[in-house]
């Protein structure tokens, strides 16, 4: 394959890109675009071997605005569309891009056997905690209580944590980043598409429309330094604007501690790979309004992808038996021949 | 039937002894057990020595829902048929001549089908008190309480005999009496006039077939060991104690010639997948979430990864239609395989396939329905859900295999069309056809059609929704292709353009261009095809797997001379161009079907034809005699001394329009 540079507005679909002004998927769009031309280089990857497959919802008309291939599909079935593309086609890098009522509603039991599969597509999840496209309901990760027009007396659901699921769902890559962090995003992203197997990425993007300030109390960039955990491997999780707290683990729950009064030499330190993903699964259970909101890579471990598996078995059946010959196939076995009659 | 007495020199391994053979151009024997007897296997080893024998065969396997319901009671029984003739056949016929009951349930539930005067053979050890009762017979007992009057009955202890037979083997009492049903079918193959060594050594290449690894290699020697001991102790029971009258014999069938298999309907169509797999030179991705009747598809597929064919075991049905929309969309072959239910979960999915243009096919081996339904009995009920069942208008084209055998060829049309016309193809299949079994001519190579595509990117300003003039299919243009790069979805597409639209005038040409693109396959089929005279009294006009039950009642009403003609559709969507001048060349039509009247409905609103319909909807495919006794009323013929059909099957008139 050779390699050709690329630059970002080789990525610029002409598509007039319709979100609301103001909306976060913006912010994404640009980061995606922005870090493709590195991600081909890495991979040495041409443009046309990149597919975005979408659901439905606002974050779905992503790959429309993308100057690759693209599929904007159904609702909730992106990541099983994405899983045949990516098996028959395993040349091809195949992005998924869903929402928080998308993938974890309607289509919840695809993103979990996808992410178990480790099938190798980069699902970018865009939590906006609101169903937008169809303006306004609460969706499985609004925050309980959240008043929209099918929950006038607030939302009495108690709403899912999209990075535990993952990690339930025993994926291999889980990050966080938030829209409005276009640093953390970009290294996420490349980290996401040179994962092998399943990369799974929550990104925190604002619905200024609906749902606005969801993520202010940690995400505004007044706060951003100060209640964010930015998790780096083989590091202490220290966190604050001045870097002087850091989490811990007291009998098995996280805590805060001051580094002043907590020698750094004792501090637990991050462990991205691990192969056990309780650490992770603490880290994504963190209560964000007592605790620093954990951003990065929570889970990076090796494991061969679906894709792989697969292939390998054709390889050995082959090598086995001999690549297959269809009428030797079907004259095998247990046959006859009937003869043409003699005489009569 | 004809038959014809005759005396024979028995066959090979005995010595010769005078016998009275009778000859028959046919036999129909059901096998019937609980269902751990290995009823299947027994019938599956004897249709496989008639297939080899020259006989025409075919089959109907039944089974019940539950892996094992409760031992020895009329809900667990377990039967196979089996109809072996000396000419073509095409069913597996209405009533068996002879019945082997391994328990009193199997009697129970089987007599009733019996052929008047036909021939029971039945475990007599298994009549004991405990027996009757599980099969529901309290203090009565058939065999002496003038049930079984009017047949030929031999009770034959065939437990006991069996656990002698295989004394030797030191097997423990389970595992010895396991090989009953071997016993069984020597008493078949001797009554039959069979080899003992062509059995024995079928018996060995089965069980070899299940050694796949040598630590289980010595338990199926052990296994293989001691069938063939029960079998040949049959074989030699009825050869000795000379109770069975009569010993019969089935002349070859005229097959064309050429190399045969056995297949059942799921092998077929998993073949003829594979088929269009190698002659498309596209790889195959097969996606399914497992159900009855279809799973079979998926088993048979997932043998065959030396050819390169992808599986998925996928989380659900709507994943695995996914899936392959996915493998469509990567310019592959994307395959699903379900029943009834599942293809209600993935219409939402077949109208993105039918929006963006993607060649997906889907095979829906149906079964009763409603809901859960009758997952083990047979049905046609979904020909409307797959014609109609989606939102919006929503055309796809329908195909119908009407035979085990004829699998194989649908399923390479299916694929030939789907990838021609860039559009999704129903393949209609049932319970009955894809377990039951007929001999399979393997054709060459130059008897199968093309299915390369035309190689090459267009040129110049690639549009997406640009179309072909001649099948109006747009350009199947993959992922990977330099400089196409687009977006498919299933939003509304400007014509030509392929970009989103919401124009309304648009949406009026797009929905019209693709009921066109749909109905204009139509130029790209065979013509519907006549058994009998082009133009008569009645036409009976049947699709899918009524093929043999129609095919063969209007070949007997030929015979008493009346003027009726046969015509199975294979297309359904669309229907074959010349369709409506073959319905109107009779005075009436009748259409049987296993449905309320799908069918009918279809052809009464399209063509205005006031078609009869004749429609069964028990679980049970039509015997001939129902549709002949149909035709014999509709053309006002005196009953001619054909037997009635049973009154479970009886017919019921025009459910759809009352």
């Amino acid at each position: 394959m050779t390699s050709q540079k690329y630059e970002r507005k080789d990525f610029v679909a002409k598509e007039e890109v319709r979100w609301c002004p103001g909306c976060g998927d913006y912010a994404v769009l640009s980061q995606v675009q922005r870090v493709m031309p590195e991600i081909c280089d890495r991979l040495q990857l041409r443009r046309e071997n990149i597919v975005f497959v979408s659901g439905i919802g606002c974050s779905s008309r992503f790959p429309y605005y993308m100057n690759t291939y693209g599929f904007h599909t159904i609702h909730g079935r992106a990541p099983a569309i994405a899983t045949g593309l990516q098996l028959c086609r395993p040349d091809l890098l195949v992005w998924v891009i869903t929402g928080d009522g998308d993938g974890l509603s309607i289509g919840t039991n695809h993103l979990v056997h996808c992410l178990r599969r480790n099938v190798n597509v980069k699902i970018l999840l865009f939590n906006n905690r609101i169903y937008g496209l169809t303006k306004g309901q609460f969706s499985p990760t609004s925050e309980k209580g959240t008043r929209t027009k099918s929950s006038p007396m607030g939302s009495i659901e108690q709403p899912i944590k999209p990075l535990s699921m993952a990690l339930a769902s025993e994926a291999t890559f889980v990050a966080r980043a938030s829209a409005t962090d276009a640093k953390t995003l970009q290294d996420i992203l490349l980290r996401a598409a040179c994962h092998r197997g399943s990369a799974f990425v929550e990104i925190l993007q604002n619905c200024n429309v609906f749902n606005d300030g969801a993520f202010d109390s940690f995400a505004a960039t007044s706060v951003r330094q100060d209640r964010s955990l930015y998790l780096q491997h083989g590091r202490p999780m220290i966190f604050g604007a001045n870097r002087d707290r850091a989490i811990r683990l007291r009998a098995g729950f996280p805590e805060i501690v001051r580094l002043d009064e907590f020698p750094e030499k004792d501090l637990l330190v991050f462990n991205e790979s691990a192969a056990h993903p309780g650490l992770a699964y603490m880290l994504s259970e963190l209560d964000e309004q007592a605790f620093p909101v954990p951003m990065g890579v929570f889970r990076c471990v090796t494991r061969s992808p679906f894709g792989e598996l697969l292939d390998e078995q054709i390889e050995t059946a082959v090598a086995k038996r001999g690549a297959g010959n269809l009428f030797d196939y079907i004259n095998s076995g247990d046959t006859w021949r009937v003869t043409a009659p003699q005489g009569s | 039937m004809t038959e014809v007495m005759a005396t024979h020199q028995a066959s090979q391994e005995k010595p010769a002894k005078p016998r009275q053979f009778r000859e028959m151009d046919h036999a129909v024997v059901r096998f019937a057990g609980d269902s751990g007897d290995g009823i299947q296997l027994t019938g599956s080893l004897f249709t496989h020595d008639s297939a080899v024998l020259g006989h025409d065969v075919s089959t109907l396997p039944e089974y019940p829902a539950e892996i094992r319901a409760p031992a020895g009671t009329r809900a667990g029984v377990s039967s196979f048929q089996l109809n072996f003739s000396s000419a073509e056949i095409h069913t597996p016929g209405d009533r068996p001549h002879m019945l082997l009951a391994l328990n009193p349930a199997a009697l129970a539930v089987h007599l009733p089908d019996l052929m008047p005067g036909g021939t029971i053979v039945l475990d007599d050890d298994t009549f004991d008190t405990a027996g009757l009762g599980k099969a529901g017979f309290t203090g009565t007992d058939p065999r002496e309480d003038g049930t079984l009057a009017g047949y030929q009955v031999y009770r034959v202890p065939i437990t006991t005999l069996t656990l002698e037979a295989v004394r030797s083997l030191g097997l423990d009492k389970k595992q010895a009496s396991l090989c009953k049903n071997m016993f069984m079918l020597g008493l078949v193959a001797w009554i039959y006039d069979r080899s003992v060594t062509a059995v024995e050594k079928q018996i060995d290449s089965l069980l070899e077939r299940k050694t796949t690894q040598p630590a289980t290699f010595d338990k199926y020697r052990e296994q293989a060991r001691a069938n063939k001991l029960a079998f040949r102790a049959g074989y030699n029971y009825a050869d000795t104690v000379e109770v069975f009258v009569c010993r019969y014999t089935v002349g070859k069938a005229k097959l064309p010639p050429g190399t045969y298999r056995r297949v059942t309907g799921n092998e077929a169509t998993a073949l003829g997948f594979l088929a269009a797999s190698v002659l498309s030179q596209r790889s195959l991705l097969y996606a399914s979430y497992p159900i009855t009747p279809a799973s079979d598809i998926l088993h048979e597929l997932s043998k065959y990864r030396h050819f390169g064919v992808r599986t998925v075991q996928a989380e659900d049905e709507i994943a695995a239609i996914a899936m392959a929309i996915g493998a469509a969309y990567g310019g592959c072959l994307g395959l699903t395989g379900t029943s009834g239910p599942g293809v209600a979960l993935k219409t939402e999915a077949v109208g993105l396939a039918v929006m963006a243009e993607l060649p997906v096919v889907i095979v829906n081996v149906q079964r009763g329905g409603p809901s859960t339904g009758l997952p083990t009995k047979t049905e046609q009920s979904d020909l409307l859900q797959a014609i109609y069942g989606r939102n919006g208008e929503c055309p796809v084209v329908v195909l119908a295999a009407h035979s085990p055998a004829h699998c194989f060829e649908m399923a390479i049309e299916a694929f030939r069309i789907a990838i021609r016309y860039m559009t999704p193809v129903f393949l209609l299949s049932d319970g009955s056809i894809a377990n039951g079994t007929e001999p399979w001519r393997t054709p060459k190579e130059s008897e199968l059609p093309r299915l390369d595509l035309p190689q090459g990117v267009p040129a110049g300003d690639y549009q997406v929704y640009a179309r072909d003039p001649e099948t109006l299919a747009r350009q199947w243009v993959a992922p990977g292709t330099p400089g196409l790069e687009h977006c498919l979805g299933g939003l509304e597409k400007q014509d030509v353009s392929g970009k989103v639209s919401h124009d309304s005038a648009n949406h009026q040409r797009m929905v019209e261009l693709r009921i066109k693109k749909i109905q204009g396959i139509a130029r790209d089929m065979p013509e519907l095809t006549v058994f009998g005279r082009a133009e008569g009294d009645l036409l009976v006009l049947g699709w899918g797997g009524t093929f043999g039950a129609i095919h063969h009642a209007v070949e007997r009403a030929q015979q008493l001379g009346l003027s009726v003609a046969a015509a199975q559709l294979d297309y359904l969507n669309p229907f074959p161009a010349n369709l409506g001048s073959v319905l109107r060349s009779y005075r009436q039509v009748l259409i049987p079907e296993l449905n309320a009247g799908q069918l009918r409905m279809l052809i009464r609103a399209q063509f205005l034809v006031d078609a009869a319909g004749l429609n069964k909807i028990t679980g049970q495919p039509f015997r001939t005699s129902e549709i002949e006794l149909e035709i014999l009323r509709l053309l006002g013929v005196q009953n001619v001394g054909r037997e009635d059909p049973l009154s479970p099957g009886k017919g019921v008139h025009g459910t759809m329009d009352s």
